[in-house]
């Protein structure tokens, strides 16, 4: 090889790069490992994970949800993991026509016209959101729900910083929903969008119809953030509420936890938005013989063509992770979804009356739930949560850090995966906790 | 792969009443009043029931449509398409790992936070810089960020400056991110041996640009070799030298970004280290930056102290979060998997030879296909469609019968100073073998546009589906799937 090239050695190769920045050594790095060193390495760090000796109710963005056998199965296929971003459709129908479904999927979840391929995750999925109305509607200022998730308002924060953009967020009521008195002396004329969550980060389900409609009369648009998808196995599409923008986190939909990533960010809007759309989108089209075939499309919305005109940076997605969604929308199918939905709704309830029958504990806010609510303590959440750490339950999330006046609170996630038993554990060791 | 069977969508084949799972019971009492005060939908209009013998079919089929590196070589150029090693998938599987909840209390994640920690150890100690962010999750990701801790530094010394420099030749994810981060683009345009200028740099460099965008090597695989003047340059006016790290692959374990005055770096874990592209993500683009920016990281930072680690959220100058909970935790157990496998004896040999296999192609070609530069190159070389274009023929054609070759075409769509591009990286992992059939059917082609061009300009002929109509597909979205 080096004779074909014409060179001496692999060194000569290198002559472009003065010598005076080359490496005189190698680095200073571990290994060669072996594979079963690799392996063990790796075993000894997850044992140093202790989070499994715990019963767990977190939540708060990322929901530990049962997946079927047949989503790691399928998904683990080489073609699936091992290909680039489809360039050449052709070579790449398998992930376009898998794009194109999870699109769809997305879209009947959320009752809009169009969506995207997927985003990062849910909060980059709310920036995307906030931006794009902005384009939209032209206008620079934007109305955030105090509610929507803490982690998403700030890199909502982040994001909007250096782009002139006035971010107001706005209070919630004793509810657990978005203030509407609040929210109505917000808006003014240069408001594009108002976002908020649904289920909201209390667990509490918006009225989105009330919103939607407060939202449009001040000519600003309705952004979702879902960062709960299951719970729309359920409830009725925010599309058909009046929002104008869906985005949020998938992670439900057949991704591991995984200590926060990767996960999967996905956006839906109607069709007249379609060119501010930020991300890749699979479209249908035929081939030379007028078969059905699927590309890449609207690409001039997309930085490789537009450069610093692009509706957003955005290149590599989470493509793989939408595949897993995919796989697992499809499997449960409609009857599933539906089936799980309900069985996430009704363990919640259950768990929210067990606890709230021990005295001192009470629901915090009125408005309806889905499969997370806010409980109230007689005394700092913080020496509660250590006491039922001592007892290996992980009771829910504390809530006193992101909102003043929420330091006696923690949100409290049930799903399919808390057995009747697992949740009366819970409700003994607390009772026995606060004694 | 099997180009026989259509395979419809799982839509058109759904018929009412299956399922792929068998879910449990529910085991409490239901109770109808929590349903008071929700909105309540009354179907999953259109949505998919099918079995898991059908869903199995639907997806295997589907998978075998796809090209893919276990399958064959990749040359996409500035995509380091190497091949993925298992062990890799089976540790970011373990769910000891994988099942942890990332608001899980610190102490319960302890194995966790050290895995990322050494992550960040070790590329330092390859980019030769002092603070990594694995936070960002992509290489668009990394670049934004990085774009945001100059524009942090700037700020807090009491102005954020107006406009940053980019190569013509750059990705074109590196001037939508600047702009995304608030910042007017100005282009440098490329000299005769195909890099940056720097009497162009030198006019273009005042007070009020913040940083320079560079790629290095840059995306003609060239190395900029002044790239310590580069940056001398850049420093003098204040400005920062930013790096885009996507051609990392060129330069590990042979040098280091720290060494050439580079200031901020992305790294893209899903090339360089080997992490699996899965048909578009997902990434990680872990920044890399020299002390002086490393207050302005995003939160929160992990820190190690008694051999205990921690989550450090307390960071007054940080420019806050750009994605929720800690980045693509599992892609980064990937890309560590890999580091540790490879050594430092390895790693540079991966340069080595990924640096060799793409100069044999080079000069294996270098007399069937046009070079527009002739500098020396490194992992990557772009040729174009010069000669062929004689007989009608553009490189899209020349890509499109590689397909019939049953091989990856090479990336076209940049750099945008060659017309006709075809950017090729064989990475490392590609045996001589690899390149010589590769090398032969790109000579079989070039002979084919002489004898007959008609047969490339309608290619491929032997794949799943024949050219697509991508105008139709723009011109008339259909974007979802509807019921009839």
């Amino acid at each position: 090889m080096l004779a074909r090239i014409g060179v001496d050695s692999v060194e000569d190769l290198f002559c472009c790069i003065p010598e005076t920045i080359r490496l005189q050594n190698l680095l200073n790095l571990p290994g060669p490992l072996s594979e079963p060193e690799i392996v063990e390495y790796f075993e000894d760090r997850g044992k140093k994970n202790l989070y499994h000796r715990y019963l767990s109710f977190l939540g708060g963005g990322a929901y530990d949800h049962f997946i079927p056998a047949v989503v790691d199965y399928l998904s683990s296929r080489g073609e699936f993991v091992s290909p680039y971003t489809p360039y050449q459709p052709e070579v790449s129908q398998g992930t376009l026509q898998v794009i194109f479904e999870f699109q769809t999927l997305i879209c009947q979840l959320t009752g809009l016209d169009i969506a995207n391929a997927s985003l990062y995750d849910g909060a980059t999925g709310a920036a995307e959101a906030v931006l794009m109305a902005n384009r939209v509607k032209n206008k620079k200022r934007l109305l955030v729900a105090s509610n929507v998730h803490p982690e998403y308002r700030q890199v909502i924060y982040t994001y909007t910083r250096n782009l002139g953009l006035e971010v107001v967020e706005i209070p919630y009521d004793r509810q657990g929903r978005v203030d509407q008195k609040g929210l109505e002396s917000a808006f003014n004329s240069h408001t594009s969008v108002l976002l908020c969550q649904s289920p909201n980060y209390f667990g509490v389900v918006e009225d989105l119809e009330t919103l939607g409609r407060l939202a449009h009369s001040h000519d600003a648009l309705l952004a979702v953030a879902v960062s709960e998808p299951l719970s729309l196995g359920l409830l009725e599409a925010p599309g058909k509420l009046g929002a104008d923008i869906v985005t949020g986190e998938a992670q439900s939909f057949g991704l591991p936890l995984s200590y926060g990533g990767p996960y999967l960010g996905f956006m839906a809007c109607k069709k007249e938005f379609v060119r501010q759309l930020p991300g890749r989108i699979a479209g249908q089209t035929v081939d030379a013989e007028g078969r059905r075939g699927f590309v890449l499309t609207l690409s001039t919305r997309e930085q490789h063509i537009r450069r610093e005109k692009a509706t957003s940076n955005i290149c590599t997605n989470q493509a793989h992770c939408a595949l897993r969604a995919t796989i697992y929308l499809e499997t449960l199918g409609r009857q599933g979804l539906k089936k799980l939905a309900w069985v996430n709704l009704q363990k919640a309830a259950y768990a929210l009356e067990k606890l709230t029958a021990i005295p001192g504990v009470r629901r915090k806010f009125g408005g309806p739930v889905f499969n997370e609510f806010v409980l109230e303590f007689p005394s700092d959440w913080s020496r509660i949560k250590q006491k039922l750490e001592e007892r290996e339950i992980l009771g829910g999330l504390a809530l006193g850090q992101d909102y003043q006046g929420l330091e006696k609170c923690a949100l409290v996630t049930v799903t399919e995966k808390h057995s009747r038993e697992k949740i009366d554990r819970y409700a003994e060791v607390l009772k026995e906790v606060l004694k | 792969m099997i180009n026989v069977i259509r395979e419809p969508l799982i839509f058109e084949i759904s018929s009412p009443g299956k399922s792929g799972v068998r879910l449990p019971a529910l085991d409490v009492p239901e109770k109808l009043d929590v349903l008071d005060g929700l909105a309540i939908r009354s179907d999953l209009e259109g949505f998919p029931e099918v079995s898991e013998t059908e869903i199995t079919r639907h997806f295997t089929r589907l998978s075998q449509m796809n090209y893919c590196v276990d399958f064959g070589f990749y040359p996409l150029g500035s995509c380091t398409m190497k091949y993925n090693p298992k062990v890799n998938e089976k540790v970011a599987a373990l769910p000891g790992l994988s099942g942890v909840h990332p608001l899980a209390p610190e102490k319960l994640a302890q194995g966790n936070l050290e895995l990322m920690k050494t992550l960040e150890k070790l590329l330092c100690e390859i980019t030769g810089l002092d603070a990594v962010s694995l936070q960002p999750a992509a290489g668009a990701h990394g670049e934004l960020t990085g774009m945001m801790l100059i524009r942090a530094y700037h700020q807090a010394h009491g102005n954020p400056r107006k406009y940053v420099l980019i190569p013509d030749s750059a990705h074109g994810t590196n001037p939508s991110s600047a702009h995304i981060c608030g910042y007017v683009v100005k282009e440098i345009k490329s000299n005769e041996k195909g890099t940056i200028s720097l009497e162009d740099l030198a006019r273009e460099m005042t007070e009020e640009v913040a940083a320079l965008m560079v790629t290095n090597p840059n995306t003609l695989g060239v190395f900029e070799s002044d790239i310590c003047q580069i940056a001398e340059i850049v420093h003098a006016r204040g400005g920062f030298v930013y790096m885009d790290g996507a051609n990392l692959n060129a330069l590990a374990g042979v040098t280091r970004p720290g060494d050439m005055k580079v200031d901020v770096l992305h790294l893209n874990l899903h090339k360089t280290f080997s992490t699996p592209h899965g048909g578009g993500g997902p990434g990680s683009g872990p920044v890399a930056v020299r002390k002086v920016l490393e207050p302005y990281l995003p939160v929160p930072v992990i820190e190690e102290k008694d051999g205990q680690y921690h989550l450090n959220y307390n960071r007054p100058q940080s420019i806050g979060r750009v994605k929720s909970f800690y980045g693509q935790f599992l892609v980064m157990l990937k890309a560590l998997a890999y580091l540790l496998a490879l050594g430092p004896a390895g790693l540079r040999e991966m340069t080595e030879i990924a640096v060799l296999n793409s100069n044999y192609i080079r000069h294996s070609l270098k007399d069937v296909y046009h070079l527009k530069y002739d500098s020396p190159t490194l992992h990557e070389c772009v040729f174009s469609d010069k000669f062929q274009k004689d007989f009608g023929v553009s490189n899209l054609d020349i890509s499109k019968r590689l397909l019939d070759y049953g091989l990856h075409p090479p990336t076209m769509s940049f750099p945008l100073i060659v017309h006709g591009a075809l950017m090729i990286e064989p990475t490392e992992t590609e045996s001589r073998r690899d390149l010589d059939l590769f090398i032969e059917a790109m000579k079989a082609i070039d002979r084919e546009a002489r004898e007959n061009p008609e047969l490339l300009r309608t290619a491929p002929h032997i794949t799943y589906v024949r050219r697509l109509d991508e105008v139709q597909a723009a011109r008339n979205p259909v974007l979802r799937w509807e019921k009839k």
